[in-house]
């Protein structure tokens, strides 16, 4: 696909390397000649220098013949008038950033009136992530399928959990549970486990199943679940609003701590539900008088890395059971993880991930769509959901017969409501979903999961 | 620096050049000459050493600009030292600093000689000798990029080192694509002039030589009088017409054929310069030698566009001997061997766009003097040229100049005639080929001492990759470790 996308930031950049890797005609759009010329030396990837509200600049680009046209700049004017120019220039789809709350509530004829073919708010789709993690805190991470009858857990085993020294076998015969483990992370390495694999300290492991049976799997493996009761949101920006409106579907209690005073203001207006604390969190006097110990979970999410970083580590120290922590740069992401912090969320790699997954959609929208896609393990491995039909190739026949793609795991089949873990004598079948974990290979179509008989 | 990930490219590089040899090969099986064991020889060799190297295994297939700079110089040094084994071999060319001397003069396109007499060696050398300027005209690496599927993104750091000009730059997004729309190019404009040369009653076997040497801008013949011995205007003015063409920039043909848009290609800046000095210089040519060299206006008008076409775009062909027309004629010449072809074509020198920087870089220092709270920006086609690239074509002239004086010290240990020594370099830093004098469109390079051959060698390969690939190669902080 002939992709244009206008703004070389954090987000255009992680779109580009993402999507130029997989094969796809990237053109970048930026003023900055500094930003364009790192894209320019790490990626292949065409760069244009302009503004990408000019129509020459575009056509530059190849606005006629683009596919997808992505405007990711700073600024949601520039990215609304960008995509309506590119749109009006012939462009197949166009995709915006806009993070303003004010546009968000006018967004569906917005999005009509301007052409716009999917709109993305950063911080309203990072909140709905740190939902997401809230909503099964024992999870160091978790994607859902098939509309969330299935989900994919991953989980750090720690020392001393029931599991550890165990095979996948031994494991099974004990508590047959059909769940399965699609995969290991082991230090650096990515392992696809087998029947006789042992589970060690310190793995991470991916566990495939219903939610329900998943739960169960993290109670028999010694981590317990609870529901989180109370939150505690530390800065009062944008992403806490809207964290704060998921909570509050979510029946759990909200507490933000936010040091200007105008903005507690505003918040408690905008937010009756929840209990708005004026006052500066980085200060620890601030978080012992409302009581972080009890929390069940604390989330620092104000525009500096550094104390959002400092905070979630206090609060880890105080016992609080989940910390989920905002940072913009995610350049030293592997360091912080180390740190001891449940879960990083950045609102930049949750957007490029978001825009990915739409674009990928589209180019599988001819038939067998990717209905579903995550990155898992660093990016090294991709967990899809297909939808089978008629024309898929690997239809009936049972999974042992077939030439299964090395690196290539069918997690699970979906079947109605029945969730199929599969073992070698099942079979695919027209109109289901099945759940594939691909390792450092690429699907574009669930006929591709066989080899081809030559 | 990733060494393996060099050694792994200069290994893939190696195996392009075994298949580049098989046409040759080819021909000697055609012909059953005595070259036929010398080529298979060659190739086995080259396959086996490339394969040897791409069997390595890097840690990361990451390549930065530096590592892009080592395997464009290395691998330009390989390969020349491999594509003079068909010489050596073959006996062709006995001695082994000769055979390099000539292999590299193939490669980078100068189509100076050591040969004395051209006619008496076996087809398949002759041919090979001209298909090596048509592979090192467009470069050899560039050829691997669009042929090799395996070719990451860095490979942009390649290209750029191997291709001619200021700010090298892709077409389409994708780099393997872009190499593919170069060489898709190139090979339409090579079988034009075949077909061209062939209505011109030439015959195919020497038809493909001089489209080669043309393309390449090379300037090797398999005929010891160059095109002269055809005696055809016709041919003379195809010859000419496409060394034009060869010294165009690409990128042009491109825009002009994909995007409808011939006319922003004629609107081009360096082709508009190109095209006028090659026009001035011939007219003041034809001018200066009529009546003096010639009788008639339309044949000084004949040999003066044909010796600036081939001595601008730096090809080095020869219809007549330019040694002894007037001085102010042969100046003009030495000029245009500086000056050079397009960036982005297949021709060497300095190269007219960096020459237009200097000019208005001169203009603006001018105007500071006037003027000195002046802001002016230096521009080309309407566009602001980075003042990075405008210091760096700077540098880039200063050090291409510094390179030819201390190699014409060098060559003047020889104590040779003074014209000799200093055309002996120009004609080799700038790939043309011929010089004046002894060095001159019917002398030859054989009379060089070792010390200088080798010096002249490197000459060309510094002008073909522009300086500084080979220049990194003497510099040890380039092999220092974690700097």
């Amino acid at each position: 696909m002939k992709i244009i996308i206008v703004g070389d930031g954090k987000v255009g950049f992680n779109l580009a390397e993402n999507l130029s890797r997989e094969d796809n005609d990237v053109t970048i759009i930026d003023k900055d000649p500094e930003a364009l010329r790192k894209a320019d030396e790490t990626l292949d990837v065409m760069c244009v220098r302009g503004n990408g509200l000019n129509t020459g600049v575009l056509a530059d680009a190849g606005v006629r013949e683009a596919d997808v046209v992505i405007a990711a700049t700073t600024s949601d004017e520039m990215n609304m008038v960008c995509c309506m120019t590119a749109k009006k220039l012939g462009a197949q789809h166009t995709i915006a950033r806009i993070r303003d709350p004010e546009y968000a509530s006018e967004l569906g004829r917005l999005k009509e009136d301007l052409g716009l073919d999917m709109v993305i708010n950063p911080e309203q789709a990072v909140a709905g992530e740190i939902a997401r993690l809230l909503e099964f805190p024992s999870a160091v991470n978790i994607e859902s399928f098939a509309e969330g009858r299935v989900v994919m857990m991953e989980m750090k085993v720690a020392a001393g959990m029931p599991i550890v020294g165990m095979s996948l076998q031994e494991m099974t015969r004990r508590a047959p549970l059909s769940i399965l483990i699609g995969g290991v992370v082991r230090g650096d390495e990515i392992i696809i486990p087998r029947g006789d694999f042992v589970i060690c300290a310190g793995d991470v492991i991916y566990v495939v199943g219903r939610p329900y049976r998943v739960i169960q799997f993290f109670r028999r493996a010694g981590v317990q679940p609870q529901k989180i009761k109370n939150v505690m949101i530390m800065g009062g920006g944008r992403i806490a609003y809207y964290l704060a409106r998921y909570l509050d579907e979510m029946d759990v209690g909200v507490k933000i701590i936010e040091i200007d005073e105008q903005r507690c203001v505003e918040l408690t207006e905008m937010l009756p539900g929840a209990l708005i604390i004026h006052g500066d969190a980085s200060d620890e006097s601030v978080l012992h008088s409302e009581k972080l110990e009890s929390m069940g979970a604390f989330i620092p999410v104000t525009g500096h890395d550094e104390d959002n970083l400092i905070a979630a580590l206090l609060a880890k120290q105080y016992g609080v059971g989940k910390v989920i922590a905002k940072i913009n740069r995610i350049n030293f992401s592997n360091a912080i993880r180390n740190l001891g912090i449940d879960n990083l969320v950045s609102p930049k790699i949750t957007t490029a991930n978001y825009i990915l997954r739409y674009v990928r959609g589209l180019q599988n929208a001819v038939d067998n769509p990717v209905k579903t896609l995550y990155r898992i393990m660093d990016g090294r491995a991709e967990a899809l959901e297909f939808v089978a039909d008629e024309h898929t190739r690997c239809t009936d026949i049972p999974l042992k017969k077939l030439r299964i793609r090395p690196g290539v795991l069918v997690a699970a089949i979906v079947r109605r409501n029945e969730i199929i873990i599969p073992g070698g004598n099942d079979v695919i079948k027209p109109l289901d979903s099945v759940i594939l974990i691909a390792y450092e290979t690429r699907l574009n179509d669930l006929s591709d999961l066989a080899l081809s008989e030559e | 620096m990733n060494y393996r990930m060099i050694a792994k490219s200069i290994g893939n590089l190696l195996m392009v050049e075994a298949a580049c040899m098989l046409p040759s090969f080819l021909v000697s099986l055609i012909y059953m000459e005595s070259d036929l064991p010398a080529f298979a020889w060659s190739i086995a060799l080259a396959m086996l050493g490339g394969f040897a190297l791409t069997c390595l295994k890097a840690r990361t297939p990451d390549l930065y600009a530096r590592d892009g700079y080592a395997v464009v110089a290395l691998g330009w040094v390989l390969m020349s030292v491999i594509g003079a084994l068909p010489f050596l071999f073959s006996g062709a060319i006995p001695r082994p600093v000769d055979a390099v001397f000539e292999s590299i003069s193939g490669f980078t396109t100068t189509g100076a000689t050591i040969l004395r007499d051209i006619e008496r060696l076996p087809h398949g050398i002759l041919f090979w000798r001209s298909f090596t300027h048509w592979m090192g005209g467009m470069g050899v690496l560039v050829m691997m990029i669009a042929i090799l599927p395996s070719v990451k993104a860095n490979t942009i750091h390649i290209l750029r080192a191997e291709s001619p000009g200021p700010t090298p730059g892709k077409l389409v997004p994708k780099i393997s694509q872009t190499a593919k729309i170069l060489y898709a190019i190139y090979i339409l404009l090579t079988l034009a002039e075949t077909i061209l040369l062939l209505l011109g009653g030439m015959p195919l076997y020497d038809a493909l030589i001089h489209a080669f040497s043309t393309a390449g801008t090379g300037g090797f013949s398999n005929r010891n009088l160059s095109v002269a011995a055809y005696g055809s205007a016709y041919i003379e003015v195809v010859i000419t017409l496409f060394m034009f063409l060869f010294g165009v920039n690409f990128t042009l043909y491109f825009i002009a054929f994909r995007r409808g848009g011939l006319r922003n290609a004629l609107r081009d800046e360096e082709l508009r310069y190109y095209f006028f000095i090659a026009l001035a210089a011939t007219l003041m040519i034809a001018v200066v030698n009529y009546g003096q060299v010639y009788r008639s206006p339309l044949l000084s008008l004949r040999h003066a566009a044909f010796q600036v076409s081939s001595v601008m775009t730096t090809t080095g062909f020869s219809t007549v001997d330019f040694n002894l027309w007037p001085v102010f004629s042969r100046l003009i010449l030495l000029l245009l061997m500086f000056i050079g072809a397009s960036a982005g074509s297949t021709g060497g020198g300095i190269k007219v766009v960096r020459s237009i920087v200097l000019l208005k870089t001169v203009q603006r220092e001018i105007t500071r003097i006037n003027h000195p709270r002046a802001v002016r920006a230096i521009k080309i086609n309407g566009h602001v040229v980075d003042e990075a690239v405008v210091s760096g074509v700077m540098a880039f002239f200063f050090f291409y100049i510094l390179i030819f004086v201390s190699a014409v010290m060098v060559v003047a240990l020889e104590g040779r005639d003074l014209i000799t020594t200093v055309t002996s370099v120009v004609a080799t830093i700038n790939n043309v080929g011929p010089g004046l004098n002894a060095v001159g469109p019917m002398g030859n390079f054989a009379g060089f001492s070792p010390l200088s051959k080798i010096v002249l060698s490197l000459c060309m390969i510094i002008g073909r990759l522009e300086v500084y690939p080979v220049m990194l190669l003497f510099f040890p902080g380039f092999w220092k470790k974690g700097i």
